[in-house]
């Protein structure tokens, strides 16, 4: 379809016969949003990412990269894409501007155009200073932004983000973020990504899909799924914690639900703001009074919590010992040659 | 958008942009380049120096005989010696097992640097290199070859630095040889670099442990050696050894770099040579290419 980046539909991949990894997923990334695969761990994300960028073949289904068959026309698709992948893939034995002209080299773009290219985009990943160093010497954060930098060498049409701050600390992956804010709106172009970091989903997607074993649950903007929660939340008590006067808050209008839990009412409802006095008002008309209060925003915790069943952070933690495990073990084998 | 600008559809670009990368590793190492010329030379001081076997007959001293006069005795020793000369160049095909030896060596430069050359692909995988490199428009192909080219260019400067040693440690070369008998040197050794370092990088594209690939250069690397005339004539080793030697590629580049630096030309032999040579390149590089077309672009 016209104006759109990514077209897929029913994309499919079986390992071995019957692992299933991605399975019959469909979804449309508009030009120039920022689209996010959210999931955990083995949810499919970079086995979605693989055959979008043509390094696996699907089972099953078909995707269009910028109006390319991925099947049919793998060179087009490779040629107006950017890819960062999950793992640190510059050469650690060659300098970070050695690493942006061999990607330059790998899309056969002549020498003087991506001189000046490799340039602009290390002062805009402000690794200028650090360019004629080995990348054994740069650190995770550095890194990444070179990892950036060489997947826009080619001035990709989609550019695709798998998993840009796995393994950073939380103030160089907020630092990262800033740089993908500034590159997308230096070069303008569309970017799908994947995360398990909810956080990362919420501040940089346009639009979120959750997926969990290799399907899609849910596919929207982040306030829009929150606010497919139903609403906010509201805790309150009231002085006294043994008669029940639920049936009372719930005939305030916009209230959704509530519930009484240890003492406290915990009541879904829409526009809480707006909302929260009319509800004291109403418990107050019956002769009570209200001794604690707190409204809550839903995140987009809630909202995975709501489709998958579970939080993301039990993913997250064996995701990260994993992730040190491979970078011990390489260190100890001493590195690549 | 990247079409407009007029990319190179060069699939040279590439090529050697990825060969490139895998020397500068290894030519901003001065540290690495030692160590990989380093054991040649060992070996090569070692085997062929301090074990020369030559001398086992020309350097002999008879023990006093009784009723042999010592004159006698000097003379026997003599003729002794000049008969194992005679044995010698009958059997290495040269008076000194050094030359003969250290001409070996030059293959057995390329067969080591083409063995280690599959292990980089191996890490490629391992660390996501590849996956990269795959996601971009570069020809599947140049992949491989990038590997092949870069295996053959250490092998051949690896392997000038030994011959120069060599000479300077006295090798004597043959009635036929000029300077430019070299380039049918270095042509005999691109030959067998390009055939060797496709199988290894073919076996070394489908494993995804270094393990598995360490195992393979070290179960492969010695019997493909001594299986040949790189070190010892084919002639005196057994029956079915001979057969092994017979198909072994690197004695054709053993004998074609013999033929061009130590004896004198059998024409017929030196051509039957470059032929087997270049049916070995072209055969393995061929199936790499299309292997790794296929195996790549899954």
């Amino acid at each position: 379809m016209a104006g759109d980046a990514l077209v897929v539909e029913g994309l499919t991949k079986v390992f071995n016969k019957s692992l299933v990894a991605v399975d019959h997923v469909s979804f449309t990334v508009k030009e120039g949003e920022i689209f996010g695969f959210l999931g955990p761990n083995g949810a499919g994300k970079t086995t979605t990412i693989n055959m979008l960028i043509t390094i696996l073949r699907p089972t099953e289904g078909d995707a269009e990269v910028c109006g390319y068959n991925i099947a049919k026309q793998p060179s087009e698709v490779r040629s107006c894409i950017g890819v960062v992948p999950q793992e640190y893939t510059a050469d650690e034995d060659l300098t970070g501007l050695e690493n942006i002209i061999l990607c330059a080299d790998l899309y056969g773009i002549p020498r003087e155009i991506s001189k000046k290219r490799a340039q602009e985009l290390l002062e805009l990943v402000e690794l200028t200073k650090f360019e004629s160093k080995q990348v054994q010497t740069y650190s995770g954060g550095m890194r990444r932004r070179l990892e950036l930098a060489c997947g826009l060498i080619n001035r990709p049409h989609l550019f695709f983000l798998d998993e840009p701050t796995l393994g950073l600390d939380v103030q160089t992956r907020r630092a990262t973020w800033d740089y993908i804010k500034l590159l997308k709106k230096e070069y303008g172009m569309t970017i799908f990504m994947t995360t398990h970091y909810l956080e990362e989903a919420d501040m940089l997607c346009d639009r979120v899909a959750i997926i969990d074993r290799g399907k899609i649950i849910k596919i929207g903007a982040p306030d829009e799924l929150k606010e497919g929660l139903g609403g906010d939340i509201m805790t309150l008590s009231i002085e006294d914690s043994i008669i029940d006067i639920s049936s009372t808050i719930a005939t305030v209008p916009r209230v959704k639900e509530v519930k009484k839990q240890d003492g406290a009412y915990r009541i879904k409802l829409e526009e809480g703001e707006e909302t929260a006095p009319s509800i004291i008002e109403a418990i107050r008309s019956e002769g009570h009074k209200v001794t604690r209060l707190s409204l809550t925003k839903p995140t987009l915790d809630e909202v995975y919590l709501e489709y998958t069943g579970k939080t993301i952070r039990e993913e997250e933690e064996s995701r990260e010992s994993f992730l040190q495990q491979r970078v011990a073990l390489r260190r100890a084998r001493g590195g690549p040659r | 958008m990247t079409k407009k600008e007029g990319n190179s559809k060069n699939p040279l670009h590439g090529l050697w942009a990825l060969t490139n990368r895998e020397l500068k590793k290894w030519y901003k190492n001065p540290y690495f380049l030692f160590l990989s010329i380093i054991q040649p030379l060992l070996w090569m001081g070692l085997f062929g120096r301090a074990m020369n076997i030559g001398a086992i007959f020309t350097n002999i001293s008879l023990p006093p005989l009784p009723g042999v006069p010592p004159e006698q005795l000097q003379l026997i020793q003599q003729q002794i010696s000049e008969f194992s000369k005679e044995i010698l160049k009958n059997i290495f095909g040269v008076e000194d097992y050094f030359s003969f030896m250290s001409v070996g060596i030059l293959t057995m430069v390329v067969l080591f640097t083409s063995m280690f050359s599959g292990m980089s692909i191996v890490w490629d995988r391992r660390l996501g290199f590849l996956n990269k490199v795959l996601s971009t428009p570069v020809a599947r192909g140049s992949i491989l070859m990038s590997k092949v080219f870069n295996a053959v260019i250490r092998s051949l400067v690896q392997a000038s630095i030994v011959l120069s040693f060599a000479a300077v440690l006295g090798l004597t070369v043959g009635p036929d040889f000029t300077p430019l008998n070299l380039l049918g040197v270095y042509l005999a050794l691109f030959l067998i670099a390009i055939g060797l370092s496709s199988i290894f990088i073919l076996i070394g594209i489908r494993s995804t442990r270094h393990e598995t690939q360490m195992a393979v250069v070290n179960l492969l690397n010695l019997p493909l050696l001594f299986a040949s005339n790189a070190l010892f004539p084919v002639n005196l080793m057994p029956d079915w050894l001979q057969n092994v030697a017979r198909v072994n590629p690197i004695t054709y580049a053993t004998d074609a770099t013999r033929q061009l630096i130590l004896y004198q030309i059998n024409t017929q032999q030196l051509i039957f040579d470059f032929a087997y040579l270049a049916g070995f390149a072209l055969v393995f590089s061929t199936i790499g290419i299309v292997l790794s077309w296929r195996y790549l672009s899954k």
